[in-house]
């Protein structure tokens, strides 16, 4: 986020797009809901699903999945034919804007409408409330990302903001929300193919020299395989040996028989983790390590902030901590690495990562530090580019609509989306084995259009088989309005669906985040499948 | 300061316009005692605990939401005031169930706390039952309406600090009770279970099922929720290593009061018979339990083939967004540094 949640509810207008954010965040979703009911905030929700917090937004758009580069390109559109630009914004802080303009002038309402489903009326509404309020924020999360155009997604949310001149003020900002307790923090750690700790690119000549000296040891300097590419490697025989810790790919990745396939060719496996998952039961070696409970660490939140988490209860049986099997694993291949506390590894961390160089636990023990946090005595850093851009002037960067990598036809006329749901979290290792979360919703379900379920003879909770492409899957029918017609949701949280055994595994070709909003499946009456 | 000037058992306040008589006797350090008041929800004086006495007027009025007016005569303790709060929490226990010595909610109950602050029993009036059954009807909330004393703090958490409007206070009077606006399960209506009225409620009428007769904790700690990204601070009550309770409310957190239905209700994974307890390495195609010592030979042995046979970017690395910042530092200051690959990621994009 380049905002933070102290300051969401200083916004006057909150545009959310692409997240359920009752079901996914729930907790900043009550602080958007009680923003708005307090009157202070006028929300625009866009979603192709009635999401409940659609209960509360002052504008309501509905875009058919996958169309969101039109809808939003549509909203800037708006914002310069009718005036509402910030000229003195784009003037001081901006560059690239003319050849930007030019690419969104083909995007009028009337075009939009044709791209979206979205009507030129709801569209210049929308438009008008984010343009016209004195702060406005984007907040956004995987239904604007898991795209294979999820980079320009993003990049069309940027120029939104940066056009009226929401960034760097309190209640403005683009604020993606992030889905796991330290999706951030991995992040900032380096835990990326291509970054060190605090986006210090492995390529970068002085950055490979730093961190080779503080490692001791030549580090390599080309860039490495994502998830997705690590699976096709596997596949392909590129690579033969993976050490998975805390991840369950065969559950996560899109075309998930194909994850698991590429698994078993592996010479060599070793998975880390608190339970025997999927992904485990493939292993030559399952290491069970200890639940975030048990153990003492920090968690990076969504807002960039770094909190201290404590160690509540000792790991069961034989389990240990992460750090502590890496430091044996090190040793044991003849490079010990110093067996630093969580206190000492976070002083190492900021010795070598100007973002978290302020960080000390001494510091975090009555409420957190957001990045960045360049010194001991810095109090961090509660919104970003507040006077200038990381690279110093913002860059409009021009993008195109481009469709879904499949798209409806006659053998797959539906789109099958995927997410969250309240009760359960991702595959569901955790959630499922929480016995009140657990009987409140012991199984998963597609939510179909009425209209949809009756023209395929389908009622509320029969059975049904849902097929793509790549494989097929078996559930039960919930007929809800929440879903548009042409459109089917899943959640991806239970082993006996496996939706990911549908999903597309086109990727993104920037952020090479799989396409798990869009494919074309076909749903069928009964449990043929 | 400018504003309003009021006497409070005899002591002249300054109060900010907008004050209360409750609020400018907390300034004072005197405390009256409330039962529906709550720091967190606007005043209601649905109760008539606070009752307190003006002798400028004459009047008995509640405390938490009047206005402090100028001239007033305060008196928290006179005599017409202590004798009408008795009145009140008379009145309130003659329709209590006498299911004390029972009841879960035990020591934390303030209305227990406040009828024996006054001197009260529970036998000291003749008891009315009511007919509200209790409602076990989800997995996370024990409902028992009988021992509802309408002071409507669900009701204005539910509103004013979750937003979720999902219970209002209707029917028409001994008949008054919280519900949702057609009398439904909780399932199935705006309610998310986010357990926040719950643990709001000042007596029993709310419980939490999971953690119900689990005891005592030893120790409270402060850990960060395991599941999304918000980072809410949990508190867990814990004794013998296990979690008994899950409550928000932690001073510095980004989540005050509330959490979701996953943060509070959540954590039976941690207990869960299903912990990997020991090593497991893969013996003529099962999974047998081994000594880390075996296990790890394995891994070494495994990890260093590949490097040997086929370079170290035959080796790749999955990290964890459920992992700590220091432990994903170390995973990947291993993969670099140890293996000699940039073969690292985790599920950010999945």
């Amino acid at each position: 986020m380049t905002n933070s949640l102290e300051d969401l509810a200083e916004a006057d207008v909150i545009l959310l797009t692409g997240t359920n954010t009752i079901e996914n965040h729930p907790v900043i979703a009550q602080m958007m809901k009680t923003a708005v009911l307090s009157g202070k905030t006028r929300l625009i929700v866009a979603d192709p699903r009635d999401i409940s917090m659609a209960r509360y937004a002052t504008v309501r758009l509905r875009p058919r999945p996958g169309t969101d580069v039109a809808w939003l390109n549509g909203m800037a559109n708006v914002i310069l034919s009718e005036g509402l630009a910030d000229e003195r914004f784009i003037e001081r802080r901006t560059e690239g804007f003319d050849a930007w303009r030019e690419s969104v002038e083909r995007y009028a309402p009337a075009v939009v409408e044709r791209l979206t489903g979205i009507r030129p009326a709801d569209l210049r509404k929308a438009a008008r409330l984010y343009a016209s309020a004195d702060a406005a924020a984007i907040y956004y999360a995987m239904g604007i990302t898991q795209h294979s155009t999820g980079t320009d997604n993003v990049k069309a949310v940027a120029n939104l903001a940066m056009v009226t001149g929401n960034i760097g003020r309190p209640g403005t900002g683009v604020n993606p929300l992030r889905g796991q307790n330290n999706v951030q923090g991995a992040c900032d750690m380096g835990a990326l193919p291509d970054f060190y700790p605090g986006y210090q690119r492995v390529s970068d000549e002085a950055a490979r020299a730093k961190f080779s000296k503080a490692w001791g040891a030549t580090l390599p300097g080309t860039p490495g395989l994502t998830v997705t590419e690590m699976m096709d490697a596997a596949g392909g025989g590129a690579v033969t040996a993976m050490y998975v810790i805390g991840e369950n790919p065969v559950m996560t990745e899109p075309d998930a028989s194909h994850a698991a396939g590429a698994l078993e060719k592996l010479e060599f496996l070793v998975v880390q983790d608190i339970f025997l998952t999927e992904t485990g039961r493939l292993a030559d070696v399952v290491l069970p390590g200890a639940a975030s409970v048990e153990k003492e660490g920090t968690f990076t939140n969504t807002e960039r902030k770094v909190q201290r988490s404590a160690r509540a209860l000792e790991a069961p049986g034989e389990a240990r901590t992460d750090a502590d099997i890496i430091f044996d694993v090190a040793a044991r291949m003849g490079s010990p690495m110093p067996r630093l506390s969580a206190s000492g590894l976070m002083d190492e961390i900021a010795s070598l990562t100007p973002s978290y160089a302020g960080i000390k636990y001494s510091r975090l023990a009555h409420g957190g530090i957001r990045w960045p946090c360049p010194d001991t005595r810095h109090r961090g850093t509660r919104i970003l580019h507040a006077r200038e851009f990381a690279r110093g002037r913002g860059k409009f960067h021009p993008v195109e609509f481009i469709e879904p990598a499949e798209m409806p036809d006659e053998e797959y006329p539906l789109v099958l989306t995927t997410g969250r749901m309240l009760y359960h979290f991702h595959t569901g290792s955790m959630s499922h084995r929480s016995a009140a979360l657990e009987e409140y919703v012991p199984e998963g379900w597609a939510e179909l259009n009425p209209r949809d379920a009756r023209r395929l003879g389908i009622s509320e909770g029969m059975p049904i088989t849902v097929t793509s492409r790549r494989g097929s899957t078996r559930t039960h029918a919930r007929l809800t309005p929440r879903s548009p017609q042409g459109v089917v949701f899943m959640s991806f949280h239970f082993g006996a669906e496996a939706v990911n055994r549908l999903t597309n595994p086109a990727l993104d070709r920037e952020g090479k985040i799989p396409e798990f909003k869009v494919c074309a499946v076909r749903v069928e009456p009964g449990a043929s499948g | 300061m400018t504003g309003t000037s009021i006497r409070i058992n005899g002591k002249r306040v300054s109060v900010y316009p907008e004050a209360r008589v409750l609020g400018a006797a907390r300034d004072l350090g005197i405390q009256i005692p409330t039962l529906c008041d709550h720091p967190l929800l606007s005043p209601s004086g649905y109760c008539g605990v606070c009752v307190v006495e003006d002798r400028a007027s004459g009047t008995l009025l509640t405390a938490c939401n009047t206005p402090a007016a100028a001239g007033m005569d305060i008196w928290t303790d006179s005599p017409r005031a202590c004798e009408a709060r008795r009145r009140t929490l008379e009145l309130i226990l003659s329709d209590h169930p006498e299911s004390c010595v029972i009841c879960e909610k035990g020591n934390a109950c303030r209305l227990r706390d406040l009828a024996s602050a006054v001197g009260l029993s529970l036998t000291s009036e003749k008891h009315v039952g009511r007919l509200y059954g209790i409602n076990d009807a989800n997995p996370f909330i024990h409902r028992d309406l009988s021992k509802c004393i309408g002071c409507q703090i669900c009701v204005r958490a539910c509103r004013e600090i979750q937003g979720a409007e999902a219970v209002e206070f209707t029917d028409l009077g001994v008949r008054a009770r919280p519900m949702t606006s057609a009398d439904t399960e909780l399932a199935g209506s705006a309610c998310e279970l986010c357990g926040l009225c719950v643990s709001m409620c000042p007596v029993g009428a709310l419980l939490e099922k999971p953690g119900r007769h689990a005891g005592t904790e030893d120790e409270r700690r402060a850990v960060i929720c395991p599941y999304c990204g918000v980072g809410c601070t949990l508190e867990l009550a814990v004794r013998d290593n296990r979690i008994l309770r899950v409550s928000a409310g932690v001073e510095g957190s980004v989540n005050g009061p509330s959490l979701c239905a996953k943060g509070r209700y959540g954590l039976g994974y941690v207990g869960h018979p299903d912990r990997l307890t020991a090593p497991l390495v893969r013996e003529g195609g099962e999974l047998v339990e081994a000594s880390w010592d075996a296990a790890l030979s394995r891994v070494v042995d495994g990890l260093g083939r590949a490097v040997a046979g086929h370079g170290p970017d035959s080796v790749a690395v999955l990290a964890s967004a459920k992992a700590t910042n220091e432990e994903n530092y170390l995973i990947g200051k291993f993969a670099r540094s140890v293996i000699g690959t940039n073969n690292i990621d985790h599920c950010a994009r999945l």
